[in-house]
């Protein structure tokens, strides 16, 4: 293993791949990522590939629909499939409170240029033919999101960053993070130690611990979430579809499965990922409810990942107080792989340059000391 | 609906046996796959999506473990043991769990 290199990532999942990525791209050559299982085993490869733009906060409409821009010819830049269908999401409402919401969102979308619109129930079968429009209120749609398979996600932004030199140790634990004065000065692994410039906490669900060897706490915390998969069928939909009223999402893969899972409001932070009966009932109750067609579908398997959550359910990007080159790259809050692309493009300008732009201050650790506006929809 | 999406089926060489047959991959596209790198069952999985059909992985697993195990020199039990296992082991129908409250 190296024993120095100009940036450390931590975490091969997609953030770390492509940060990589885009630092090689721009030129730097000493980039390692160290990832303790294989790439894409956290919450990446355990996710619904959505890759939505319909927020309800600025830095999140932003970040998204600068990604969105990126994944729009990710398969083309990379010269590897990444399974992108930009299909759009339909976000189902069912109360006046949910519709209410909706609207807001959708005013300050397109003030930030975001194409999506509000829908009346009726509507929804003109993009999705065997939606039941008798389950909802209402409806938002944005045709220029979409999904995309994580694991070649991940796949092409490594195996890209690898021809520019990028150096990937997996099966690679970081055991320490050593501090000298204001700086991680050495990474401790379990195949041997690195002198970084900069260290990048990309670890998902574990930041909170890799940030504690440097003294630092997070206040993310890890939260499960199921999912599950059905047999292929012929293709019935592009649309991803999200429930504010439930927290369910589905959508269906290029292969012709059904992926899908659904938020759990007992679910409390814990680190652990069993399968439970009681996601199967309530994700597919509600699933054959909006659409009765797929209650003829076989489930094939279930597992579960995830959501790295902070406070106001924003990502925790850029330097950490005290620690000039420990940058943190965490705290998605579910919503990492949909904006991984634009923020490793900011977090890359960070490194290179020293820029912080309006969205990493505002999104930088030091905000959980003020007030925080959060974002209201978090689905799954 | 139509049970499974239309395929089309790739030429198989006589030479070159299918190991897993949800997702017809063949042996020499998973020792291509070892020699790129990807030389543990769960990456092998994600990349070739072997074991992510319905049989589940129960009848390719193990004859890509035995491939891997070849390839790297590792013994079979070391690079077998790794992979996750999913439920249902089977595939079930949605309509059975339709019924009852969500704990049932």
């Amino acid at each position: 293993m190296k024993g120095s290199a100009d940036v450390v990532i931590i975490g091969a999942g997609v953030t770390g791949a492509a940060l990589a990525y885009t630092l090689a791209k721009r030129g730097l050559r000493e980039v390692v990522v160290l990832e303790r299982r294989f790439p894409g085993a956290g919450a990446t490869g355990r996710c619904g590939g959505g890759i939505r733009q319909q927020f309800t906060t600025a830095p999140n409409i932003r970040l998204a629909m600068g990604s969105v821009r990126i994944y729009e010819q990710l398969s083309q830049e990379l010269d590897w499939d990444i399974e992108y269908v930009q299909g759009g999401y339909l976000i189902l409402a069912e109360t006046e409170e949910e519709l209410e919401l909706q609207r807001r969102a959708v005013a300050l979308q397109n003030e930030l240029g975001l194409p999506s619109r509000c829908l009346a129930p009726e509507e929804v079968p003109e993009i999705f033919p065997l939606f039941d429009p008798t389950t909802i209120a209402g409806a938002t749609f944005c045709p220029t999101d979409g999904h995309a398979n994580p694991f070649r996600v991940v796949e092409g932004y490594l195996r890209a960053a690898k021809r520019l030199g990028v150096t990937l140790e997996k099966f690679t634990e970081v055991t320490d993070l050593v501090v000298r004065g204001d700086r991680v000065a050495e990474v401790v692994t379990s195949r041997g130690r690195i002198s970084p410039g900069v260290v990048v906490n990309a670890a998902g669900a574990w930041s909170g611990e890799i940030a504690r060897m440097a003294g630092i706490e997070l206040p993310n915390q890890p939260v499960r979430h199921e999912i599950l998969i059905t047999e292929p069928v012929q293709p019935i939909t592009e649309v991803m579809v999200i429930s504010l009223h439930t927290g369910l999402y589905f959508s269906q893969t290029v292969q012709g499965q059904i992926l899908g899972g659904i938020g759990d409001p007992e679910e409390r932070p814990s680190y652990h990922l069993h399968s439970s009966l009681r996601f199967l009932r309530r994700f597919l109750r509600e699933l054959v409810r909006h659409v009765p067609a797929l209650g003829q579908l076989t489930v094939l398997r279930q597992w579960a990942g995830f959501y790295d959550v902070t406070p106001d359910a924003q990502p925790i990007l850029g330097p950490t107080p005290g620690l000039a080159n420990f940058i943190q790259a965490n705290g998605y809050s579910g919503h990492g792989f949909m904006i991984a692309p634009k923020v490793a493009e900011i977090l890359a300008d960070y490194i290179e340059h020293g820029t912080v732009s309006a969205d990493l201050a505002r999104l930088s650790l030091a905000r959980f000391e003020g007030e925080v506006e959060g974002e209201a929809f978090v689905v799954g | 609906m139509t049970r499974h999406a239309s395929r089309v089926t790739r030429h198989v060489p006589q030479d070159d046996p299918i190991v897993c047959r949800c997702e017809e991959v063949t042996v020499s596209q998973v020792e291509g796959a070892i020699a790129e790198g990807y030389d543990s069952l769960e990456e092998l999985k994600r990349h070739l999506r072997v074991g992510m059909g319905p049989c589940q992985g129960r009848t390719c697993l193990p004859l890509v473990a035995q491939i891997l195990a070849r390839k790297t020199g590792r013994p079979l039990e070391q690079v077998f043991s790794a992979v996750s296992v999913r439920p249902p082991l089977a595939p079930v129908p949605v309509t059975l769990f339709l019924g009852g409250d969500d704990e049932g």
